[in-house]
């Protein structure tokens, strides 16, 4: 998918006066966080989780390449098939490749974020292969053309009015004049339409959210079972995994099961969690007769060993998104790329460079509340800084920040004359705004006010309010 | 080359070669022994008590559930079943031999044929390998005897599970797999292994829960509190 990071304030613009996406925030606002917040509080040892999650994750990635070769090793002795990729088009080619083998004229997909980071679809499209996207969510957004724009719910930016006008455009067999009165109306149109994609795809593609190296297994986690059916009807599976989905056991997925969808969806456990283990076995009434995995690079080795390499134990949940007031603001699309939200702001300079994604991490109030809700504690306000230092050190931003932040750097260095002026300002400010406690607008900061009032200072400044009470602990 | 790119990459990333093999053995060590981690406390009861937990679990997962006394009960319990929700009486089983010791013939009305789902069949019969209290999911592993597409295609799936089979935590069903399976090769998972917690559902439409999406609408586990026979 073509990136369109670089014109995030412009997006976010557009996206603040977009009235059906800002209804759709309205409505999730609220329950994503309160959701989450029940089930936590339903598990006592949900924190302690959390440290182990983190510290699974963390072994895995001390020994990736070592479990990797596990992993392939098992999946091979099991009859599967394993594809390395370390470029997108490595692994675009690698899934062509297989569907032509399969003589594959329709394939089913299950939801996978890493196959919208690839763009398969268009790269099948493009050789006569019609993929069908079957999660509910991606399936309308594969109508209307849209990218994803939550990495769980890819369509809850979408209102009813906008499922019933595009199912009744293009499910054009359907009577013109049917009624949809309820939403489990358009819900029960699209199982039947899907059904028959199901039965006639020759290849089902899924996403993983765990590799298993002990047995060379991949997860997948669905409410739907679009994705078992995706896996288990047509003749050929593949599995389309980024490589820091890697887990060592059985036990080690489990622990990391208990935190996703409570994380997520507030689920205590999702409705299907699936392991796949190779292809059909003698005497098998059912289930796709190859097994592929194409393992995927695409830019993450080389996060391993930075200080990035944190954001290699992310494990898909959305609530850093669902917590983040930047994100519950402007929605998915504004991010411009795949992975939207803290999680995205950290990931895609990474995969695409902070030259062309060097303002997510600047869309970031840094109130932490990712953080503290992460399941495998990714530092991401850390990370967001690190990127906010590159991109300074690179000479990435405007020239007129770099000023300010250079006069600001000459001013803070004398803290005499910076103590003084602030103590006028703050003194000025406050006379400015005495009738109303704030400021709608500054001198110099236009654009800034156009957004947001300024709380007027209750006169000191903190440097003084500091020193007063450390005069009076003593 | 992709392989060995990846590889090199990270490993130069972790500033070191293959992983050194007293390392490496520590880490096999770790695979051999697949160590626990937290399992929380609500599945450490007694057996009844997690046997409780699994039904009150599903039931609030959307599912419906039926305890019979003995294998005696069951027909009659599917056959009421499927009256109360205007289902045909015919269903797709199984082919274990568990289900086979059922006397569905005391029903006659039961039509049944055994084998995978087909896409027009409404029921499916299947059997639970395990019951999770922990969150009331059902773990039923792929075989010959228990088809995956009775778990999918169906509009109602009816479960069938002995309450012996009932455990706290999904690791006891990891480790009852590789205590029973275990092969020459090492391998003891199945080609699939499905953990199923309700009927299929989705949010997607403007986030409100709908049942049904692509799976069941329906799950309705049958509980058998003495399996003699089976």
């Amino acid at each position: 998918m073509l990136a369109t990071s670089k014109e995030f304030k412009q997006n976010a613009h557009h996206a603040m006066a977009d009235r059906g996406l800002q209804k759709a925030l309205a409505r999730t606002r609220p329950q994503n966080p309160a959701k989450r917040a029940a089930a936590v509080a339903a598990l006592p040892e949900f924190e302690q989780l959390r440290d182990i999650g983190r510290d699974i994750k963390n072994h895995t990635l001390q020994h990736l390449d070592f479990y990797l070769e596990t992993w392939e090793a098992n999946v091979l002795s099991n009859g599967g098939h394993v594809h390395w990729a370390s470029t997108a088009d490595d692994a675009r080619a690698a899934v062509l490749a297989i569907c032509q083998q399969a003589g594959a004229r329709t394939v089913t997909k299950g939801k996978s974020m890493v196959s919208e980071e690839l763009a398969i679809n268009e790269h099948l499209e493009a050789h006569g292969i019609i993929p069908i996207e079957t999660d509910l969510g991606e399936y309308i957004l594969q109508i209307r053309k849209e990218p994803p724009s939550h990495i769980i719910g890819p369509a809850f930016h979408l209102n009813r009015e906008d499922w019933e006008e595009s199912f009744r455009k293009v499910h054009t067999h359907l009577p013109a004049d049917r009624v949809f009165a309820e939403k489990r109306d358009i819900q029960a149109e699209a199982r039947v339409l899907l059904r028959d994609k199901f039965l006639a795809a020759d290849v089902g593609i899924t996403g993983a959210n765990f590799l298993i190296a002990e047995t060379g297994s991949s997860v997948i986690v669905t409410n739907e079972g679009n994705g078992d059916l995706t896996q288990t009807i047509p003749r050929v599976h593949i599995v389309l995994a980024s490589i820091e989905k890697m887990v060592p056991t059985l036990e080690d997925a489990t622990s990391l099961l208990r935190l996703l969808a409570r994380s997520a969806t507030g689920q205590e456990f999702s409705v299907y969690t699936t392991f796949s283990t190779g292809g059909r076995l003698a005497g098998d009434l059912d289930g796709p007769e190859e097994y592929h995995v194409v393992i995927v690079d695409n830019g993450r080795s080389a996060m391993v060993g930075t200080p990035f390499q944190d954001m290699l134990r992310c494990i898909r949940c959305a609530a850093c998104m669902n917590h983040c007031p930047v994100y519950q603001t402007v929605g998915g699309h504004s991010y411009g790329w795949v992975y939207p939200g803290p999680m995205g702001s950290v990931l895609t300079p990474s995969l695409i460079g902070v030259d062309q994604a060097g303002d997510l991490p600047n869309a970031s109030t840094f109130c932490g509340k990712c953080e503290s809700v992460c399941p495998v504690k990714i530092p991401l306000p850390n990370l967001m800084r690190h990127w906010r230092e590159r991109e300074f050190e690179r000479h990435l931003q405007p020239a007129s920040v770099r000023s300010n932040l250079a006069l600001w750097a000459w001013f803070v260095r004398r803290p005499a004359l910076y103590r003084t002026a602030t103590r006028l300002a703050a003194w000025g400010l406050s006379l400015l705004g005495r009738k109303q406690n704030r400021l709608t607008s500054l001198p110099l900061a236009g654009s800034w006010t156009a957004g947001r009032d300024l709380p007027t200072p209750e006169g000191d400044t903190f440097f003084a309010r500091y020193a007063r009470q450390q005069r009076n602990a003593r | 080359m992709s392989r060995d790119a990846i590889l090199g990459a990270i490993r130069r990333g972790l500033r070191r070669g293959p992983l050194p093999d007293d390392q490496a053995m520590a880490v096999r060590a770790r695979l051999a022994s697949h160590p626990r981690h937290l399992i929380p406390a609500r599945t450490r009861i007694p057996h009844t008590e997690q046997v409780d937990l699994f039904l009150d679990n599903a039931r609030r997962e959307f599912a419906t559930t039926m305890r019979v006394a003995d294998i005696a009960a069951i027909p009659e319990a599917v056959a009421d079943y499927l009256a109360a929700q205007n289902l045909p009486s015919a269903f797709v089983m199984a082919p274990h031999p568990d289900l086979r010791e059922i006397p569905w013939a005391d029903r006659p009305l039961l039509r049944l044929h055994e084998g995978r789902a087909e896409p027009d069949d409404l029921v499916s019969v299947q059997h639970g390998y395990a019951g999770i209290a922990e969150t009331g999911t059902l773990a039923l592993p792929s075989g010959p005897d228990r088809p995956t597409t009775l778990n999918l295609l169906c509009d109602t799936e009816i479960v069938i599970l002995s309450a012996c089979n009932v455990v706290g935590a999904y690791e006891e069903v990891w480790d009852r797999l590789r205590l029973e399976r275990t092969n020459a090769a090492g391998r003891f998972l199945p080609r699939n292994v499905m953990l199923v917690t309700g009927p299929s559902r989705s949010a997607d439409i403007e986030s409100t829960l709908e049942l049904g999406a692509h799976g069941p609408r329906r799950l309705h586990i049958v509980l058998v509190d003495d399996p003699t026979g089976m």
